[in-house]
């Protein structure tokens, strides 16, 4: 996204300065203070027709997206049962809650465990099966599409096949572990097991968007150099560490910003997986759950938003600051 | 050519020769397909197994389910998991409920986003620079960090339990408009000039040239927004509570809920998560090259 706003000025400026726009008369011959009048109300006819044919999208996203961006800072102040009419001010109160009790501390570290493994199972994953599905054998179109299948699909479906398959009593995960001898795990009774059952899903879901991108970035490898190593006596693990993986560093990089702004995301399999959120409550899901979940706390539930939106907003501009530097060097 | 080439003291680092046979080498073809499927068809049987199992499952009798022993295929398959799945909830009205959400707010949002990004591109406008900006931060925005000041207008408004109350606060589109004010980007000038010379406005040259030119990228923004609306979920979830007008998802929430997630109760849920995921499946078959390369957009150019 914000290479477009880079490759924009050079693909735009021609079209609005060299170019005559579409809708501008051919009257360069008239003398030039009729022009300047044909050109205004040209002017404002243009404006006029961007409004038509952009408000409504505008209003809509001003409406529905900045709208609640500015309440939840608003909102975040108050000690406010949702759907009663009064609300007390209470200043920072739910910020300094939210960082000093045990629940808050606790939807933090979960945030950060759920990120951290759903970000590097889903990258490593889906490196390697990009680089299983780069070699050009035929049928591999068909496991491209297998493996990007489930990124598509309902995470609340996704989840619920996958507690079927958890099930201790009934799943098949407790059958293969019966075979060999052990127990299944409570993933629906212990929390460190639901976040450990809820990162395994939400990577399965996941990789096969990293393995697309990751492909993408390997196809783009100049093979000269990749058959120039080989000569030179480098092993495949060789040349796959030494040349491929810094070479994709601009696709690492990329996948390591969307994937994290994308788990932090996550909301679908967690709370169909795991309604009561004992050990899954991500920032998002305690937001959720703080404000729908039965507590009905619109305050403190807004402070999570917008504690969540300001993290969004430094990957974000993490993501901007790199893409400048990525331009240097490429 | 490559064989000669490698020396032994790779070998000892890697004895089993797997992916870095020449895959032009006849001599290691063999070695090559066995290494170049063995994780090919690892990484597929991974990600369609999950799948198979939620469809046979479906088909599956309460004992085959409930069996301490591993039931493969079902004995006798029957649809007495849907009947049931249907009995227990108004399935066939969560179906026609996504139907309807998703149909109405997917065919707004193309629309808007179409004519968003055609005046983006081809309408003289003072701010163009700041709309656009304005509009890609709206994309980094999660619709769940807005939910609840949504929830708190539309219901203040009577919106709980309408369709309307479910569709509108997602109509304004930010991806589609993005994408779409990429393509026309490309397309040059000159075609519109021609269209100008011809005396069309801009709604005649929107629907009569840039429209029938962009119909590839319009069907994927199309195909994106149509996925997405059908497995919106935090949304439907939040702003219905009558089963008269909740979407499938939500629907098999309640389903969830009421068939309590074990025992025989796995069959039924499973049959409702068929009817969720299937028809998503199926049109991902048919259009996915569409479909990925609207969801990986943006990478391309990493």
């Amino acid at each position: 996204m914000t290479d477009s706003s880079r490759t924009v000025p050079g693909t735009d400026a021609p079209r609005t300065a060299a170019s005559p726009p579409p809708g501008r008369t051919p009257g360069q011959s008239s003398p030039p203070v009729l022009r300047r009048r044909r050109m205004s109300r040209r002017a404002r006819r243009d404006a006029l027709v961007f409004l038509a044919f952009a408000a409504p999208n505008l209003v809509l996203i001003a409406m529905f997206t900045y709208r609640p961006l500015i309440l939840n800072i608003q909102y975040s102040m108050l000690d406010w049962t949702l759907g009663s009419r009064t609300a007390t001010f209470i200043g920072l109160d739910n910020y300094i809650e939210f960082f000093t009790s045990d629940a808050g501390l606790e939807s933090l570290r979960i945030t950060a465990i759920f990120t951290l493994f759903t970000v590097g199972g889903a990258m490593v994953l889906g490196l390697l099966i990009a680089v299983a599905l780069n070699i050009d054998v035929p049928g591999r179109g068909l496991a491209r599409s297998a493996v990007f299948a489930p990124y598509v699909l309902s995470g609340v479906g996704v989840g619920l096949v996958w507690l079927f398959i958890f099930d201790p009593n009934f799943g098949v995960l407790g059958w293969i572990l019966r075979q060999v001898g052990l127990d299944s795990p409570e993933w629906f009774l212990d929390p460190d097991m639901s976040l450990i059952m809820v990162i395994v899903v939400y990577v399965w879901k996941n990789l096969g968007y990293c393995a697309i991108v990751y492909l993408g970035g390997l196809q783009s490898l100049s093979q000269d150099v990749m058959q120039a190593a080989q000569l030179d006596g480098a092993g495949a693990v060789r040349r796959f560490v030494s040349i491929a993986l810094p070479l994709l560093s601009p696709t690492t990089f990329f996948l390591l910003i969307t994937t994290t702004l994308n788990s932090l995301q996550a909301f679908d399999l967690l709370r169909i997986m795991t309604p009561t959120g004992r050990g899954t409550n991500t920032m998002i899901f305690e937001s959720y759950l703080q404000a729908f979940g039965g507590y009905s706390r619109a305050g403190y539930s807004a402070t999570i938003s917008v504690l969540l939106f300001v993290i969004l907003i430094v990957m974000t501009v993490a993501q901007i600051l790199f893409v400048e530097r990525k331009v240097h060097y490429s | 050519m490559s064989a000669p080439a490698r020396p032994a003291p790779e070998n000892a680092v890697a004895p089993a020769p797997r992916r870095e046979n020449g895959p032009f080498s006849r001599a290691n073809l063999g070695a090559t397909l066995a290494g170049g499927y063995l994780p090919l068809i690892l990484a597929t049987l991974v990600m369609v197994l999950p799948l198979l199992w939620m469809i046979i499952s479906s088909f599956k009798a309460p004992q085959e389910i409930l069996s301490t022993d591993l039931v493969v295929l079902p004995s006798e398959p029957s649809l007495s998991n849907y009947e049931a799945a249907w009995n227990s909830v108004p399935i066939p009205r969560f179906f026609l409920n996504s139907v309807i959400v998703t149909t109405i707010g997917s065919s707004i949002k193309v629309l808007l986003a179409i004519f968003t990004a055609y005046a983006l591109v081809f309408v003289r406008f003072p701010f163009k620079r700041v709309i656009f900006v304005l509009i890609l931060v709206a994309l980094m925005v999660p619709p769940q960090v807005s939910i609840l000041p949504n929830y708190v207008l539309i219901a203040g408004l009577g919106g709980v339990n309408t369709y309307w109350g479910i569709i509108l606060p997602g109509l304004g589109t930010a991806f589609g408009t993005f994408l779409l004010r990429q393509f026309f980007l490309t397309i040059p000038p000159a075609i519109l000039e021609a269209a100008e010379i011809d005396g069309a406005g801009h709604l005649r040259t929107l629907l009569s040239v840039v429209v029938p030119i962009s119909v590839p990228t319009v069907a994927t923004v199309a195909l994106v927004t149509i996925v997405t609306e059908w497995n919106d979920y935090i949304w439907p979830l939040i702003i219905t509570s009558e089963a008269s007008r909740m979407t499938l998802p939500v629907g098999l929430t309640a389903l969830s809920n009421s068939e309590g997630n074990t025992g025989a109760g796995w069959g039924i849920l499973m049959a409702g998560t068929v009817l969720v995921i299937a028809p998503v499946l199926i049109v991902f078959a048919m259009l996915q090259r569409h479909i990925v390369s609207g969801l990986t957009q943006g990478s391309v150019t990493g």
